[in-house]
């Protein structure tokens, strides 16, 4: 398992495209958006904050961590199915099954790579607050699992490596525009923002703002959540196939 | 103890049988070949033997284990190279072989097993940039990397080159005087009576005949022909005379003797006697391809 982990590690550095996409492309556009002097002042449309403050960051959070639960994660598990790499694995004593753990944890670790990247680039860079509500942490990886779970799903009916990213795209776009990526779910008209807040990635980016911001999440928020970590995991482990 | 012994092995898909009655057993050491069409079974049948399919009937051991029941240990014993199983591209050769030794107690030395493959020169490419001579013994290697008594290589040197077929076929010899039980799946005829201790032929899920290579083809004619140009001139009578031929022809300056037996020995003495020299002396045989052709009415590839 750890051979595994080591190796795969390797081979996820390897492929300098979904680190750029996964890391990169979040920093970029948080320090780019972020420098638009308007983005700065207190924006009564969110209740007084800056866009800058836990806007901008949470939903460049949400970015990263989509693009590998959506692109990266079913891509590989699609393409090693495809290949027959979890089959040859399933010939020998260690399970296929260590695969996708190391996958998750990989991509997990990524993740918090890409959390302590954006939340330290937006305190120095745009002034922005720590996270400074302990339950960020339990919020984040509650929330990243929950879109892992969504991926594990597209990893199980994509038909091949190739199919899993693309399919993850169009996921993805529309999951980012409810979650309040181009407008902000203050401002959304409310028949949206119902949507949002039933769409896993609107509260889960609504509970990194709010604890972002040093408030305790909102229950109604976890629960929708959680809910779609149960039901997307579920399915994922009803759905996935080794071959 | 067989090495491997199926009996009444039954698979059904859906919408087809694949293999509707298979039986066989393999000794320790032997190289046993499985061989017939595509679409005949064969595969379906290893990956039963492997426990990678549920078979619908009939018995599998494997080293005296079910592929069902004793799994864990089955893939202790058992090392398989599957068809059209590939690595992540980027994945070095090392790495590759690292991997897997991980998976297994006691592996095999990587280090050693890289040298005998010929890969050595190779150990730092990754996976998308090795030939495919090369990805077939890289394949080979994984299979023997967790030190298995038994190894299954499916499909081993379909596609490649003819030179890195018998490089294949010189390195499946090398692994079985390690010892190695080994089970080989092929639609080559030639690779078959090459390597092959014993063969069953299967074809549309059953399996027609198992003997060795000889002996299949001994089943369906042990008709012989012998063509050479004779040094000197010489009448028919003296090689219809003898027990072994059963006739003669002549085309241009060849001579054609057909025969049963020992006819080689037989032609060439007979012609010895008489000062007649033999020359540009070919033998032919009918191969494992009219063997299956006779018993299936169908050609083998």
């Amino acid at each position: 398992m750890t051979k595994i982990l080591a190796i795969e590690t390797k081979l996820h550095l390897r492929d300098g495209w979904s680190l750029l996409f996964s890391l990169g492309l979040p920093l970029m556009l948080l320090l780019v958006i972020g420098n638009i002097p308007d983005l700065s002042k207190p924006d009564p449309n969110l209740g007084g904050q800056r866009f800058v403050d836990t806007q901008l960051p949470a939903t460049m959070l949400l970015l990263g961590l989509a693009t590998l639960a959506f692109n990266v994660l079913p891509g590989v598990l699609a393409t090693y199915r495809k290949q027959g790499v979890l089959r040859r694995m399933s010939t020998t004593p260690v399970s296929p099954a260590s695969m996708l753990a190391v996958q998750l944890i990989i991509n997990l670790v990524v993740g918090i790579v890409l959390a302590a990247v954006l939340i330290a680039a937006a305190r120095l860079a745009l002034g922005s607050s720590v996270p400074a509500h302990l339950a960020f942490v339990p919020v984040f990886v509650l929330g990243t699992a929950a879109l892992m779970a969504i991926g594990l799903v597209i990893a199980a009916v994509a038909p091949s490596g190739k199919a899993a990213p693309l399919i993850g795209t169009v996921v993805m776009f529309p999951m980012l525009f409810v979650a309040g990526m181009w407008i902000p779910r203050e401002v959304m008209p409310p028949v949206l923002r119902t949507i949002s807040d039933y769409s896993v990635a609107g509260p889960f980016v609504q509970a990194l703002r709010d604890t972002w911001a040093g408030h305790a999440p909102q229950l109604p928020h976890l629960a929708v959540v959680t809910a779609g970590l149960v039901v997307f995991g579920a399915l994922a482990v009803r759905l996935f196939r080794w071959e | 103890m067989k090495a491997i012994e199926v009996n009444g092995l039954r698979k059904a898909y859906r919408d087809h049988v694949a293999v509707a009655d298979v039986s066989f057993s393999v000794a320790e050491g032997e190289i046993f070949g499985i061989l017939g069409p595509n679409g005949a079974g064969k595969t379906t049948t290893v990956e039963c033997v492997a426990g990678l399919r549920v078979p619908d009937g009939g018995t599998i051991k494997v080293c005296g284990l079910d592929p069902r029941r004793d799994r864990d240990r089955l893939r202790r014993t058992l090392g398989v190279q599957l068809q059209s199983a590939e690595l992540p591209e980027k994945i070095k050769v090392w790495e590759a072989l690292e991997l897997f030794a991980s998976f297994y107690d006691s592996p095999a030395d990587t280090a050693e097993l890289i040298e005998r493959m010929g890969l050595a020169a190779k150990r730092d490419t990754a996976y998308a940039k090795l030939s495919g001579g090369q990805r077939q013994r890289l394949s080979i290697a994984l299979a023997l990397v967790g030190r298995p008594r038994v190894a299954i290589l499916d499909e081993l040197t379909t596609g490649l080159d003819p030179q890195a077929r018998r490089d294949a076929w010189e390195l499946i010899e090398q692994v079985r005087a390690s010892g190695v039980t080994i089970v080989l799946v092929t639609h080559f005829m030639e690779e078959a009576e090459r390597l092959c201790d014993r063969l069953a032929l299967i074809d549309a899920g059953r399996v027609v005949a198992m003997d060795t290579p000889s002996g299949l083809v001994g089943m369906v004619s042990d008709e012989q022909r012998l063509r050479f140009r004779p040094s000197a001139p010489f009448d028919d009578a003296l090689l219809l005379a003898l027990p072994e031929v059963s006739d003669v022809r002549r085309s241009g300056e060849q001579v054609v003797v057909s025969g049963t037996g020992n006819l080689p020995s037989a032609v060439t003495l007979a012609l010895a006697s008489a000062g007649v020299v033999p020359t540009d002396l070919r033998i032919e045989q009918a191969t494992l391809d009219d063997a299956f052709l006779a018993l299936t009415g169908r050609k083998l590839t």
